[in-house]
């Protein structure tokens, strides 16, 4: 068995979150650049050039990259010879966001009850945790600021196993593309297929923290990923709403087995302020 | 594209001069309001008390800015959806509000009635809040701290980047 201090767990989160505020996915910073260099669409370069300027400042001024900081997810694995000593991943992860929340200085954007009262937590816990646990002596921590605009715009269908493919497609792409500017595009998709109403949204989720731009690793996954983001990109919405050529940046697809009477289907939308990283202790 | 240099308060010549797509570098004092502010606003305007804001000589920026750090004169700052905002504008067009900012489509509706009230519609770009943190000359709470986020901010901005999206 392996011992990790309560203490060590929470430094990793917090300047994890804290990394994240000011630096995104490079990733995005390469294809903006790219678009930039093939968009003719005047307004468009307007938001990449924009975009990129952003990057740029809020690394060197240490400013948010959005005001919007967000939710703070975490997805731990956690191996099966790891004791955790001290505080629960839960409680580790709400002080990390509260901490982080603090130096940063980000901004207060939880309510403690969502329909009645909704006010403020004023220090961004709690952090929305999913556990997995795994094989091995080691705790792998996935934590993204996911905004709440993006967010809004997400949805979730229960398909019926006989829906043809080729509707279920158009489902996902019309619904994504009716969104418009409000989940400030250019977008990543993540989309969860399978599972159960409640693991499909989980999935999903988990799918915008994988590599930006891989491919699923079954072709008929690969090909549908491919498929849905050129029509994303050829019906132009584009970026922030304005045209050209670059609607989504990434569609990544995960699935799991499912009832026989099922075929959950949940679409997160991500905006271009693609903030996760990976620590692992 | 066509862009103009405007000084807040907007005249109804001035905004009927915009055309769709202009970009506008805005300058003047705004004040921003989100979900919250809007709903006690509107609840002013009910209760026949009077309107702290002079609506028709500012702009209404749909934001809510994070926190300063010391010796910063605010934080990151950028547009919040503006459709959350629908069903709160009539009131606030009808007290005299022309400028509202905000990002992404408003309801067929709303823009039937800015159109109808003179006023315009402006988008900023979402996420790209260092960018537009910039653009800020003073910002101060102005009502309501204890909305955190959700109070209404008085701001003085400077060639603030913005589009015409609806007139």
């Amino acid at each position: 068995m392996r011992i990790i201090e309560d203490s060590q767990v929470l430094e990793a989160l917090s300047s994890a979150i804290q990394k994240i505020t000011y630096h995104c996915d490079p990733r995005i910073t390469e294809q903006i650049g790219r678009a930039l260099e093939q968009d003719p669409d005047e307004y468009a370069r307007d938001v990449y050039q924009a975009i990129l300027q952003n990057h740029q400042i809020s690394a060197t001024d240490q400013i948010p990259l959005c005001q919007d900081t967000g939710s703070t997810v975490i997805f731990a694995e956690l191996g099966n010879e790891v004791l955790i000593c001290g505080n629960t991943l839960q409680e580790i992860a709400d002080q990390a966001a509260a901490q982080a929340a603090q130096s940063c200085p980000l901004r207060a954007s939880i309510v403690s009850d969502p329909l009645f009262k909704r006010i403020n937590s004023t220090n961004n816990s709690p952090a929305i945790l999913h556990i997995q646990q795994v094989r091995g002596d080691r705790l792998k921590l996935c934590v993204t600021q996911k905004g709440g605009g993006a967010e809004n715009m997400s949805f979730l269908t229960m398909f019926t196993p006989a829906t043809p493919l080729e509707d279920i497609r158009e489902s996902i792409i019309q619904s994504i593309i009716d969104t418009g500017s409000r989940a400030c595009p250019p977008l990543v998709i993540g989309i969860g297929i399978g599972g159960n109403f409640e693991r499909c949204a989980v999935l999903a989720k988990r799918a915008l923290l994988e590599e930006l731009g891989r491919a699923n690793p079954i072709a008929e996954y690969a090909d549908l990923e491919r498929d849905i983001l050129q029509e994303l990109n050829s019906r132009g919405c584009g970026a922030q709403g304005m045209g050209g050529i670059l609607t989504a940046i990434a569609v990544h697809i995960l699935q799991e087995p499912c009832h026989i009477a099922s075929l959950p289907i949940a679409v997160n939308i991500q905006c271009h302020v693609h903030r996760h990283i990976e620590v692992e202790l | 594209m066509r862009q103009i240099s405007l000084n807040l308060p907007l005249d109804d010549r001035q905004i009927s001069d915009l055309a769709m797509g202009d970009k506008i570098l805005l300058s003047g004092e705004i004040y921003s309001a989100r979900d919250q502010a809007h709903k006690r606003l509107i609840q002013i305007l009910n209760n026949h008390q009077p309107m702290p804001i002079d609506l028709a000589k500012t702009a209404i920026f749909y934001c809510g800015p994070s926190p300063r750090r010391p010796g910063q004169i605010c934080g990151a700052i950028g547009p919040t959806t503006s459709y959350r905002m629908d069903a709160l504008t009539e009131p606030l067009l009808h007290e005299g509000l022309k400028v509202m900012i905000g990002k992404g489509e408003r309801s067929p509706e709303i823009g039937k009635l800015i159109r109808e009230y003179g006023a315009v519609y402006l988008t900023t770009f979402g996420g790209i809040s260092a960018v537009l943190s910039r653009c800020i000359v003073s910002c101060e709470t102005f009502l309501w701290p204890e909305l955190g986020a959700e109070a209404v901010y008085r701001m003085v901005v400077d060639k603030l980047p913005c589009y015409v999206a609806i007139k």
